[in-house]
């Protein structure tokens, strides 16, 4: 067996005393683990950064191995996220999150996309929160929970929409809220695309994405999110109230 | 009953120790077996010894022999200078380039959510304690420059702030290094890092 593709790197295990256990998320073989022979050397070690863009050669006797891979470095976005705490945050909340939901050997073009574009924008904290609040939405939809802004729940209007139902994920308007409004989530504008994204709307997109993330992903997956999640919003949410 | 079963019971260990497979655990055995006076009984007499006395350092995780390491108790290395490092072999290295000479603190790891590393596994509070205990002056976070060693620094770097003087070692081309053999990584490290000369 064999094959070559190009993918981001998400994690990295040491195995023995000179290889590692990478996984990586490939276009066309999703998510996929595999050695690498002298992957703690000197010369590999720095390539193998989690968040690095790699062209790998993966090749096993049977499919159903583990199988090793052979790395080549296109892209590393390690010197870009070591200096920020948001960007090194975020990473680790993109490399979480994939590892904890995504299944192995299954292929997410679309998803895949939207990690390798969010991922070319690590250090540029400006635009990056925003562009990880819609990732999380993409992820949501990926994994089949995805959040349906077209149109009220209740009354099909498609204007007015302020809230999202936790049962459902769908928005519903303020005249459809009625009784129900207390147990609604707000929903940020921002996710609408309308208007700028003020920090405190994104912030509300991140509760708003971790209650599905939490209660539905993570309920349905039987495992706690992972905290780097957590990390990246709690420094997001520092930078834009300073202690 | 096999007459070498101690020996291969021997080798078997050896062959457990890094940098040795069973092939070179035979060959060490071989060695200390021809050596046995000068090398396997000393050796055998060490090892029981230090089986008997290592332990680590109650103050700052380092490997010794007693509860409070020579580094700790010195008082000439309490120039309130603290250097964070990753695990034991790392303070070594440190040591042996003799050029620091405040004390350290060993974490004994890095932060990791996917192996479920937390601040808790880590020495971080005992961190946080000494340095409001022990007058220190400036932290050193010397912590490798990975993915996982600066996540950590930053999460230290949040606790801390505030509190003491926070720095971190420079990024960029070792000694001897050569641009062409460098990763994109480093050199772009190293060009952020650029000094007047």
């Amino acid at each position: 067996m064999e094959w070559r593709d190009q993918g981001i790197l998400l994690n990295v295990r040491r195995h023995g005393e000179t290889s590692a256990i990478i996984d990586m998320f490939t276009e066309e073989h999703g998510r996929h683990a595999g050695v690498v022979r002298g992957g703690t050397s000197r010369k590999i070690a720095p390539i193998l950064q989690p968040g690095a863009q790699l062209d790998v050669t993966w090749r096993a006797r049977l499919e159903d191995h583990i199988g090793s891979f052979t790395v080549e470095p296109l892209r590393s976005r390690a010197a870009a996220v070591m200096g920020s705490r948001l960007a090194l945050a975020g990473l680790n909340a993109v490399s979480g999150l994939l590892l904890f939901c995504l299944p192995e050997r299954e292929a997410h073009r679309g998803l895949y996309r939207r990690t390798e574009q969010l991922m070319d924008l690590l250090g540029q904290d400006d635009l990056w929160p925003l562009a990880y609040l819609r990732w999380e939405m993409a992820l949501l939809e990926e994994v089949g929970f995805g959040l349906d802004f077209s149109a009220c729940a209740v009354t099909g209007a498609t204007e007015g929409l302020e809230f999202v139902s936790p049962r459902t994920g769908r928005a519903v308007s303020r005249e459809g809220a009625g009784e129900w409004l207390d147990r609604l989530l707000p929903l940020p504008e921002c996710l609408l695309g309308r208007g700028g994204a003020p920090d405190e709307q994104i912030l509300q997109g991140f509760e708003l994405t971790g209650y599905f993330l939490r209660e539905k992903l993570a309920q349905e997956m039987h495992k706690p999110l992972p905290e780097a999640r957590q990390r990246f919003v709690d420094r997001f949410s520092r930078s834009v109230v300073p202690r | 009953m096999s007459s070498t079963r101690d020996i291969d019971a021997l080798i078997e260990m050896m062959a457990k120790l890094p940098g040795l497979g069973p092939r070179s655990a035979r060959r060490a055995v071989l060695h200390l077996i021809r050596k046995r006076a000068l090398l396997l009984s000393p050796l055998a007499d060490l090892m029981v010894q230090v089986a008997a006395t290592a332990r680590e350092c109650l103050n700052c995780g380092n490997v010794g022999t007693s509860d409070i390491c020579d580094i700790c108790a010195s008082e000439k290395r309490a120039n309130g200078e603290l250097c964070v490092v990753e695990d034991v072999a790392d303070l070594w290295a440190m040591e042996r380039a003799g050029v620091f000479k405040g004390r350290y603190h060993v974490l004994g790891g890095t932060l990791s959510a996917l192996d479920a590393v937390g601040p808790e596994e880590l020495r971080i509070p005992k961190l946080i304690d000494r340095v409001a205990t022990e007058n220190v002056s400036e932290v050193i976070l010397a912590l490798n420059a990975t993915v996982d060693g600066q996540t950590t620094a930053h999460y230290i770097a949040d606790q801390l702030e505030g509190a003491v003087r926070l720095t971190s070692l420079a990024q960029g081309v070792p000694i001897g290094g050569e641009l062409d053999y460098l990763d994109d990584g480093t050199i772009s490290a190293a060009l952020n890092a650029r000094k007047d000369i």
